[in-house]
């Protein structure tokens, strides 16, 4: 048996191996493919043998053939079976060859589910595992299906924990496959993955930003909060990939988030400056760009450095220098004119992709003045153009840039039909389709060139054999389609309407395809009534016996073809024309009815009008209107007619001109016509979602074709054409060079004379060239009533990345984990499979834990704060609502809190995310930097120590209210923001709040009543009157007076207003003065209004839409005898110096007999102490502070205090100035805290004999100064202790 | 995302196909083909870049490639990939090949493709960038094929000695490939 197995092994030596394959099939080149079917036998062969070193050999070799096109799926058991192999050597061919043939429909790819765990799984064994799982994750990569992602979606999120970078990279980069087809795990996945932003290993971090940013491109919103963390990553990543992948992110972010683009400008420009790296720089070029397009330094900036860029010898960098231009162009246009000869000098690159990107570029260069010069340019280099896709691309950009917008650069339209014209002399184009749209447009929408174009297309059907001939091989026949309608449509317009109809009855048509050859029936019929009509009139019986021996004779040859509408439209053209033939035999002239036929503008149909009709209510378009057997009648089958005679391929020549392909219903008599077009005329008009063309096509419909009133040049063709039938656009060029004014242009020519008359004055041109547009385009557009144009259209594409378009902000629900497989465990405990994953699952909820328990924490202490002060309860004053029932409302709340920590910690996190953003987004460079960017654990512990654990310790996020400026912010506990949907959570804060209060409604004792409030956006208020923070961690144990840092705004006889300056603690550049406004009065005040002269450096926080006079409306009526607080956000920009702020209140006061509108006018201080934040601080940081040499700012007072001790007056400078003892020895203490700006303040206090000295140091002269004057006061003020 | 990487010669034959997304094998074939004409009709001194291959992509997509002696490297790429950088990681992985190989040309190419695979996976994993740093490329690399030398151990022993005859007659035969000359890249101007 051994022998056997051995002598096995030893033939197989002898098999081919991968290189033996390659050889011979060098060797074999005539007859390749039948040695690689010699080869693929016995491949079939090995791969029935048991030796996995064979299996692996053949399948290394079916890798190499599937490369040269032949398919090996059937091989796909094969492939799993070396896949595994325990053999790295042997798995890496497996995977290799599954990577590259296996796909989603591949059936055996559910065996593979337990062989990549299990590779997974066993990671970190040794370093072969490593490899094995490496190898795996590759492959995997490739072939995931949606099965396999839900199935390892757990497994790979483990790996991306691993001690193995190698994994931990692989792991996380195969997560966005993941995504992909799993998109349920994105949520649940999506902390890790940002866990792994700043993994320790480079290559992790750049993975994890790679696959952040391809989730962010389709979805850019959802990632916003992320910014300041890719912020730091930006200043901090020295990896070019890495910076590039995030500068392209937030070229994807900037748009949706205007601040962001400004905290931008800076790192970007400073890169764009500083980079030597050109894949960075222009990726930064790129950003500026997209998101900061209104910084016109910066735009002007990058365009410097594209100018750079393009005249760079180097073809890559001109090509994407150009690329970025088209960019700028979008948005600033005037900042890329500037640059028109380089772009120009593109266009004659050797390089086809440069010439295309300057293509684009041209769009935006062309003006009135330059369209012509431009444009032949274009034609010179269409003619030179060997390829055809760059002289399509011409083409098609010649129709764009004359006709954007709305033909607003082409002053004259003659040139403009020239050059269509001349275009068509193209040979092979795939466009004829849209000059022939465009010869359609222009026709039928300028009136004045109409009989120009006429005569054009007249030409082109002269010699349309010329362009009939290769029907086959181009799309340029189409525009014989357009020639056909016009000359058609407009046939009072011809010169010799009896040679054009000859024309279109030449044999040699029966070449084209079938729709252009049935618009020429369609427009012979409309032809022959003009010239039948015009004969009758001039009564010249020969030519038009001779017309109907043509038609006669030559009609026939469209009877016989082969296309369908052809024939039948040929026929009754026939039976028509044969028709009258024998009415005129007995005299009747039948030309002006017949012309009745065609009579009639046409307007352009939107292209969209048909699918924006309204359906009407009531109508099922599904219902059968008539029963199916019967033929429905003709009248049905003109309105919906839309398709009725289109055929597969047509419609899109049609499209906009049905209306003309309705008109086709053969045979009606003259009489059935005009009854059944009256009648129509009816219907219309009481037809409520058919269009009412006012004005023009109204007086028209019924047949006085005022042909005379439109402004029509004639044109004296004698004058000869270069090309037969061919008008050249170059005279025009001259034409405009020559004449000095637009208006005289005709005179001076000699082959225009004509009585072309300009509408003067019906142009308002208003562009900065003078150069006026000789043609009115019309613009008028049949579409049903009320739809709108815009070009939205509402495709509901089934897009994987709309799936992954979710909130990754909120925290994930108890639903939301990653399925584990647990319906493979037996229910067997030692089963390793069932363990593993039962502990994986736990390992994963632990991490969800961890967050909640913090959460769960604070609400702890809160509710042993609750059951302290409970005994307290009744006697306190209601704080939440002025009604009576206080303690019923209190019990909901407690109830509501216990019943939903849940949900409260869902909003609470929402908030702090969005403030998080806020926060880093408002925030100077500076505190970013030392915050740690936007770190809100930092925030959090701040406030935690400096509160000391006295008070509730929380960290009470603000929400952002509305989308920009107005964002009001807290202190820690002084109060809440809410939104009035986070009800919960409202009750919540106000119930730990109040238990607060209580405590320190013992110390102090004022009372106030509260009335109800209401919460509109923009303006906060708080459930309670509120205590300074500085007054909760005051280690005094002395008796203080009662301090009330609410100052006297004003008073009057109605009203009383106090208020008290906060500082924002998130904001640099924000202060929040909170106002008490107490009614003294037993009537009702309403309509308050709040208003504040604003000075250069501080002004009032108005919201969005508001000028900055403004009054700012005070959100909540003052019953009677009742007071309620307002907050107003006030922006400062300097603040070393007090500011004094002048205002008005205006209220109405409401009484018995009527109401008065009255006034108070207060002055608003704002002292510099009040920009003063309280921060902890150590007394060796407070020494190395002092002996760090910043504090260059020095000053001392001395104020003379009596017998008053110093802890005292510690008490008070901390409570009123936000200051903070650092240290207190026997009689002198140091004192510090930080302003809002960040300057530090460190005060010295020593006493002796009554007299206090301050010592003060800081940053800022006038700041300090400043200080110590408010130390001043405070100290003179303080009195002797009440004891 | 990388959609694709196409590496061919000058006559367009395959040497190394990855995509990324799954095309069925004669779509793969016609792809190449398309591709190999629109590069191949380009001069060295143009632009790297290239649109409207209608095969492959669509508008969001563009072709990086870079042309070494005989031998195009061709990436198929969507507007999320920088197209300098893109540049830089061909520059990379033709740069790995040449220290895996030692001055890599075409026939390391045609005769090791699973390994060229190899390489290639190291940089680039399921259409996306996955390390750019060539020392670690390398080591990756290394340690893997050290891997692989222990497991062949004694057991391969019979097959090296086989493969080892074969391979003595390479030398002659290679005389016989009339193929035009494969300068080493490490000589060649990018």
């Amino acid at each position: 048996m051994a022998l056997k197995k051995v002598k096995g092994t030893l033939e197989r030596v002898l098999d081919k191996n991968l290189q033996d394959l390659v050889r011979g099939i060098r060797n074999h080149k005539e007859n390749e493919s039948k040695y690689i079917a010699e080869c693929i036998d016995e491949i079939k062969q090995e791969l029935k043998q048991d030796n996995l070193a064979i299996k692996a050999n053949a399948v290394n070799k079916l890798a190499y053939l599937q490369m040269l096109g032949y398919d090996i799926s059937w091989a796909a058991f094969n492939i799993i079976e070396v896949m595994s192999s325990t053999k790295f050597t042997f798995k890496r061919v497996g995977y290799l060859a599954a990577s590259q043939c296996f796909h989603d429909g591949t059936d055996v790819l559910m065996l593979t589910t337990n062989m990549i765990r299990k590779e997974f799984v066993n990671s970190d064994m040794s370093s072969v595992n490593t490899y094995d799982a490496g190898v795996a994750l590759s492959g995997l990569s490739c072939f995931i299906t949606s099965d396999l992602a839900r199935d390892l979606a757990n497994d790979i999120m483990t790996l991306m924990t691993s001690s193995k970078p190698y994994l931990r990279k692989k792991a996380v980069l195969i997560m966005y496959k993941v995504f992909l087809q799993f998109p349920e795990a994105l949520r649940p996945a999506f902390p890790r993955l940002k866990e792994k932003l700043e993994d320790p290993d480079p290559g992790v971090q750049s993975a994890a930003v790679n696959v952040i940013c391809e989730l962010a491109r389709k979805n850019p919103k959802n990632y916003l909060s992320l910014a300041p963390l890719f912020f730091k990553l930006m200043t901090t990543s020295t990896n070019n990939w890495v910076l590039i992948k995030i500068i392209k992110l937030f070229g994807a972010l900037t748009p949706l988030e205007p601040r962001l683009g400004k905290k931008l400008i800076e790192p970007l420009t400073n890169l764009i400056h500083s980079t030597s790296a050109m894949s960075l720089l222009y990726e930064c070029i790129n950003t500026v760009i997209a998101g900061i397009p209104n910084h016109s330094a910066s735009i002007q900036l990058c365009v410097q450095k594209l100018r750079i860029l393009i005249e760079d010898s180097d073809q890559n960098l001109k090509y994407l220098g150009l690329l970025a231009m088209s960019r700028i162009l979008a948005t600033h246009p005037k900042s890329v004119q500037g640059h028109k000869d380089l772009i120009l000098q593109c266009l004659d690159d050797k390089d086809e992709s440069i010439r295309l990107r300057a293509l684009d570029l041209l769009y935006g260069m062309v003006t009135k003045k330059n369209l012509m010069e431009i444009v032949k340019k274009l034609m010179v280099h269409m003619d030179k153009a060997e390829g055809s896709h760059y002289r399509d691309e011409l083409l098609s950009k010649i129709v764009q840039i004359c006709s954007q917008s709305n033909y607003q650069f082409v002053t004259n339209f003659e040139w403009y039909v020239s050059i269509l014209v001349e275009l068509t002399r193209m040979e092979s184009t795939r466009h004829g389709g849209l000059i022939a749209a465009q010869m359609l447009d222009v026709a039928i929408r300028v009136q004045a060139i109409r009989h120009f174009a006429v005569s054009q297309m007249a030409i082109l059907l002269e010699n349309s054999h010329l362009l009939a001939n290769n029907s086959q091989r181009n799309g340029i026949c189409e525009v014989l389609y357009a020639a056909a309608w016009i000359c058609g449509e407009f046939s009072e317009h011809l010169k010799n309407p009896q040679q054009t109809l000859e024309a279109m009855l030449r044999p040699k048509l029966t070449s084209l395809p079938g729709h252009i050859q049935s618009i020429y029936v369609q427009n012979l019929l409309k032809l022959y009534c003009k010239v039948l009509r015009r004969l009758e009139d001039e009564k010249d019986e020969d030519s038009l016996a001779q017309v109907h021996t043509t038609l006669q004779e030559k009609l026939p040859i469209f009877v016989q073809s082969g296309d369908l509408e052809v024939q039948e439209r040929a026929c009754s053209m026939l039976a028509l024309v044969k028709y009258v033939i024998k009415i005129r035999e007995k005299g009747v002239s039948v030309g002006d009815e017949l012309a009745q036929l065609y009579a009639g503008e046409l307007n352009p149909v939107a292209a969209k009008a048909q699918r924006k009709v309204p359906v009407p209510e009531g109508l099922d378009l599904d219902a059968w209107i008539n029963q199916p057997e019967s033929d429905s009648s003709e009248e049905e089958g003109e309105i919906m007619g839309v398709g009725f005679f289109s055929t597969v391929g047509s419609e899109e020549h049609r499209s906009s001109y049905q209306v003309e392909s309705m008109r086709n219903t053969p045979e009606p008599t003259p009489e059935e016509m005009d009854k059944r077009r009256e009648a129509r005329r009816v219907e219309q008009e009481h037809n409520p979602h058919y269009l009412k063309d006012e004005g023009r096509g109204k007086k028209s419909r019924k047949g006085n074709n005022d042909v005379s009133g439109i402004p029509v040049a004639a044109i004296d063709l004698s004058v000869p054409l270069h090309v037969p039938g061919l008008s050249s656009s170059d005279k025009y060029m001259q034409l405009d060079d020559t004449k000095p004014e637009g208006r005289s242009r005709k005179e001076g020519k000699g082959h225009k004379k004509g009585k072309k008359k300009r509408r003067k004055g019906k142009h308002s041109e208003s562009e900065e060239d003078d150069v006026e547009q000789l043609h009115a385009v019309s613009t008028v557009y049949d579409a049903p009533e009320g739809v709108d144009n815009s070009d939205k259209e509402d495709d509901d594409n089934k897009d994987p990345y709309k799936m992954l378009d979710m909130n990754l902000d909120a925290p994930l629900r108890d639903d939301e984990a990653l399925p584990v497989r647990t319906h493979r465990i037996v229910l067997d405990d030692g089963h390793p499979e069932g363990a593993k994953a039962a502990t994986e699952d736990k390992h994963k909820k632990k991490h969800k834990k961890d967050k909640d328990k913090k959460e769960k924490k604070k609400s702890k202490k809160e509710k042993k704060k609750r059951s302290k002060s409970e005994s307290h309860e009744e006697n306190g004053p209601s704080l939440l609502l002025a009604t009576g029932g206080e303690e019923g409302e209190e019990a909901a709340a407690v109830n509501n809190m216990e019943e939903m920590p849940e949900e409260n910690q869902v909003h609470e996190n929402n908030t702090e995310k969005g403030d998080d953003l806020d926060f880093w987004l408002s925030g100077n460079d500076a505190a970013v930097q030392k915050q740690g960017a936007g770190d809100v654990s930092a925030n959090g512990s701040a406030n935690v120590e400096e509160n000391g654990g006295a008070a509730a310790a929380r960290t009470v996020p603000t929400v952002k209210v509305s989308a920009a400026e107005v964002v009001l912010t807290t202190d820690e506990e002084d109060h809440m923001h809410m939104d009035a949907e986070e009800k919960p959570k409202k009750k919540k804060d106000k119930k730990s709040k109040k238990e607060k209060e209580k405590k320190e409604k013992k110390k102090k004792k004022s009372k106030e009543k509260r009335s109800e409030y209401i919460e509109p956006e923009g303006i906060t208020t708080p459930s309670k009157e509120n205590l300074p923070p500085s007054q909760v961690p005051t280690p005094m144990e002395v008796k203080l007076p009662p301090m009330s840092s609410y100052r006297l705004l004003a008073e009057n006889s109605s009203v009383k207003l106090t208020y008290e300056v906060r500082i924002n603690h998130q904001r640099s550049n924000q202060i929040v003065v909170s106002i008490v406004f107490a009614n003294l009065t037993s009537h009702t005040l309403k309509d308050l209004e709040f208003n504040v002269l604003d000075t250069l450096n501080t002004k009032l926080v108005r919201g969005m839409g508001h000028s900055n006079s403004d009054a700012v409306k005070v959100p909540f009526t003052l019953p009677a005898g009742t007071q309620n607080e307002g907050q107003f956000a006030f922006g400062v920009e300097e603040i070393t110096a007090p500011q004094k702020l002048r205002g008005t209140l205006t209220y109405i006061l409401k009484s018995a007999d009527g109401s008065s509108h009255e006034k108070v006018d207060f002055k608003i201080n704002l002292p510099c102490s009040s920009y003063l934040l309280t921060l902890p601080c150590k007394s060796e940081d407070f020494a190395d502070l002092l002996g760090s040499g910043d504090l260059t700012a020095k000053s001392s007072i001395n104020v003379a205090v009596e017998a008053v001790p110093l802890s005292h007056i510690l008490a008070r400078l901390s409570f009123f100035l936000h200051l903070r003892v650092v240290e207190q020895v026997g009689d002198s203490a140091s004192l510090f805290s930080r302003s809002i700006q960040d300057h530090p303040v460190c005060l010295l206090l020593k006493m002796s004999n009554g007299e206090l000295t301050v010592d003060g140091k800081s940053t800022d002269n006038s700041f300090l100064s400043n200080i110590l004057e408010d130390v001043r006061i405070v100290c003179s003020e303080t009195t002797a202790p009440v004891s | 995302m990388i959609k694709a990487i196409l590496v061919f010669n000058n006559h367009g034959k395959p040497r190394v196909l990855k995509f990324y997304q799954f095309y069925p094998e004669d779509l793969q074939q016609q792809i190449v083909r398309e591709t190999f004409h629109l590069v191949s009709k380009r001069d060295d001194n143009v632009c790297n870049f290239l649109e409207g291959g209608t095969l492959i992509g669509g508008s969001d997509f563009k072709l990086i490639y870079r042309h070494y002696a005989t031998l195009y490297f061709v990436f198929c790429v969507d507007s999320s990939e920088s197209e300098l950088g893109i540049l830089d990681l061909i520059q990379v992985f033709v740069e790995t090949l040449d220290k895996c190989f030692e001055n890599v040309c075409e026939l390391d190419l045609i005769f090791h493709m699973d390994k060229v695979h190899y390489i290639l996976g190291e940089l680039v994993m399921g259409g996306m960038v996955l390390e750019t740093n060539m020392t670690e490329i390398i080591t990756r690399i290394e340690e893997q094929a050290k891997l692989e030398k222990q497991e062949a151990g004694i057991s391969a022993a019979p097959a090296r000695a086989v493969s080892a005859v074969k391979e003595m007659n390479i030398p002659q035969k290679f005389k016989d490939i009339k193929l035009p000359d494969l300068p080493s890249i490490g000589n060649l101007k990018f």
